[in-house]
């Protein structure tokens, strides 16, 4: 069990080593002139020279590299310039570990940026993920128990056609008709618990939330029906049935829990894929999380903060995936790590 | 209603024992091609989407030709339509004879023509990078399930790198660079070509790790069948086992997944259009014309629903296509 652990956490120490590498190789493979874009337009050749410089941009890509995993371990300073540090240690900017890097564009270190978005997009992906799983758990049960009746059609074919339509049509649909057009719902604008309390940071998330747990719904729906169907076919269903315990029983004493198992592995790498930002919904919302930041960054050139985003939402799934197999194995018994 | 529900459970098992039964004793001489067209023309949603999914793809093919012989003009803009603040003159967004589905607001373009030809650009951006992450995803498959070993760990690791690369993120965030790169070292005209050349080769290189597992799956259990070792003993070359012996053999899972596929990069591409990513108008496609009506959506509420319908009917027909291929493929598989 430990041995397991260790073994999956060192391979995903590896394939977190190996993402930041082919991030690194990706962006800075391009012949575009990434000092130039992180100086401005307005900068003469010499400035671009310093900001070269100064980034560490003038180094080869795997030089880069190796600086940026140091400083993930280490911390780094902006600009590594001992001398300058010296002299004006005002000009430094530190950046303890794990250091994603530096934005030249804003200003400020990766993380402080990311430490400001990061709550308001683990706020959103938790109440999306609660509104995804309750009625995706509901509706797939209730599928799976009228099964090959209209309600069960009914179910999987109308969480199929939410699914179909783009997710930023869903939230323009919500902000243009629903809360502006016919007024049924107020504005949503992000309030923190300290703001507005548990109840303002709720109600102002439930609509951004929702749409994004309507991408999800249709394969949850789906996903539980097919697990309860498939775990209501096992033998022990039949021994339990034979038993005469009631058929309420046997679905939610016997049949969910089976059928709960592989739904708790989905949740967590889909929750996981979430915290590094829900982009589409974010920028329709205009909520400044994760997602935001990422589509702000790309429109800057601000190249930093993209490889930040890119190796935190990697690691997030990375990690995702090691606890999930990992509880997989302490849920369920059948299952055998090696 | 406990008890009702235990009743149908119970039947609808007995139902499928009979149904499994039947075919053995009443016809002995079926393929199971044959058996799979046979369930399939019974399931009448499935049918119905088939058709749906054929206009589609008839749509597709005839854009270019009605564009060429001058029956629609996605780019012939019409001012007179408009009023002096881009709205349509007309009502439901400038519906008439000439205009069926109404006009594009601010440029009077006829929303038809540009739909039309939409569906033909977004449904040849969605099939040329379905083409691409299923080869790659076939023949990674077929590789890391027939070889085994060193190669079979190295290509699961590599899945396991492509699936920790957040994908919206990585289009979003490549655009930048990508671009230029595409244009750098495929020598695609500027603009518009590249864009889509760009989607086309990044959706199909972070897509194809989910055929790749499927077929590896399938391969573990098809290398141990007798004709793979008859093959291999008579002195078969890899590549001939790989490609001519048990690809054959994989048609099924690949028909399923290429059916799946295309919806889901159609909605990618509409997704990547709102963020600014990929062809640009005046070309239209269907992710930048409901970008375009996201600002009329208000206003013009039928230039924003029209398109959002046309790419929800395009996933669901796909989608519901693919379920019912693979049902009547595998009816045990899936119930």
């Amino acid at each position: 069990m430990w041995a397991y652990a260790a073994r999956r956490i060192v391979i995903g120490v590896m394939l977190l080593l190996a993402l930041s590498l082919v991030t690194f190789v990706l962006f800075f493979a391009s012949p575009a002139d990434q000092a130039r874009h992180a100086c401005g337009k307005q900068c003469t050749d010499e400035q671009i020279a310093v900001t070269e410089k100064a980034l560490g941009y003038d180094k080869p890509v795997l030089v880069q590299w190796g600086t940026f995993v140091k400083g993930m371990v280490t911390g780094r300073e902006f600009p590594a310039d001992p001398e300058l540090k010296k002299t004006h240690p005002e000009f430094i900017t530190t950046c303890d570990r794990p250091c994603l890097g530096y934005s030249k564009t804003n200003g400020v270190t990766v993380n402080s940026l990311i430490g400001e978005a990061a709550p308001i997009s683990i706020s959103l992906a938790v109440v999306a993920v609660v509104i995804w799983l309750v009625f995706g758990v509901i509706l797939g049960i209730i599928a799976a128990v009228t099964k090959g009746t209209i309600m069960d059609r009914g179910i999987v074919g109308l969480t199929l056609i939410i699914y179909a339509f783009p997710t930023f049509f869903i939230g323009v649909f919500f902000l243009k008709f629903v809360v502006v057009k016919w007024g049924l719902l107020s504005y949503p604008q992000y309030l923190s618990i300290a703001e507005g309390g548990v109840g303002g940071w709720l109600t102002n998330l439930f609509l951004p939330a929702f749409t994004l747990a309507l991408v999800y719904l249709a394969s949850y729906v789906r996903m539980t029906r097919a697990f309860v169907l498939e775990s209501l076919g096992e033998d022990y269903i039949r021994t339990a049935r034979s038993k005469g315990l009631n058929s309420r029983t046997v679905l939610f004493k016997h049949a969910l829990r089976a059928a709960l198992t592989p739904l708790v592995t989905m949740t967590g790498i889909d929750f996981a894929g979430l915290l590094g930002g829900a982009i589409i919904t974010e920028q329709v919302f205009a909520y400044n999380g994760i997602g935001k930041l990422t589509v702000d960054s790309a429109n800057a050139w601000d190249l930093p903060t993209i490889i930040g985003i890119v190796v935190l939402a990697g690691s997030f799934v990375i990690l995702a995936n090691i606890i999930v197999d990992i509880c997989y194995a302490l849920i369920d018994p059948r299952v055998r790590l090696g | 209603m406990s008890g009702s529900t235990g009743q149908k459970l119970g039947g609808e098992t007995a139902q499928a024992v009979v149904d499994t039964a039947a075919p053995s004793t009443e016809v002995a001489s079926k393929s199971p091609m044959q058996l799979a067209a046979g369930r399939l023309r019974k399931d009448k949603l499935t049918l119905v989407s088939l058709v749906v999914v054929l206009l589609f793809v008839l749509a597709a093919i005839t854009a270019p030709l009605a564009v060429h012989f001058g029956w629609i003009d996605p780019l012939k803009s019409a001012l007179n339509l408009t009023d002096e603040f881009g709205r349509p003159k007309d009502k439901w967004g400038g519906m008439s004879m000439d205009h069926p589905l109404g006009i594009e607001p601010g440029t009077g373009r006829d929303t038809m023509a540009r739909l039309w030809s939409g569906v033909a650009f977004s449904l040849f951006i969605a099939l040329s990078a379905t083409m691409i992450a299923m080869v790659l995803g076939v023949v990674l498959g077929i590789v890391s399930g027939a070889a085994g070993g060193w190669i079979d760990a190295i290509i699961g690791r590599v899945i396991d790198l492509t699936l920790a690369f957040p994908l919206t993120l990585m289009l979003l965030a490549l655009a930048s660079t990508g671009l230029i790169m595409v244009e750098k070292y495929l020598h695609t005209p500027k603009g518009n070509p590249t864009a889509a050349v760009y989607v086309i080769v990044v959706l199909g290189l972070f897509g194809w790790t989910g055929i790749a597992r499927i077929v590896r799956g399938q391969v573990l259990s098809l290398r141990e069948r007798e004709f793979v070792h008859a093959s291999t003993m008579m002195g078969a070359s890899k590549f001939r086992l790989y490609f001519r012996e048990i690809l054959p053999n994989l048609w099924a899972p690949i028909l399923v997944t290429f059916t799946l596929m295309m919806p889901a990069f159609v909605s990618a591409e509409a997704a990547l259009a709102y963020l600014g990513v990929g062809v640009n108008a005046p070309t239209p496609t269907l992710g930048n014309i409901l970008n375009e009506s996201i600002s009329y959506a208000d206003v013009v509420p039928t230039f924003f629903f029209i398109p959002g319908f046309t790419i929800a009917a395009i996933v669901v027909s796909f989608n519901l296509l693919g379920d019912g291929i693979r049902d009547a493929l595998d009816p045990k598989g899936h119930q």
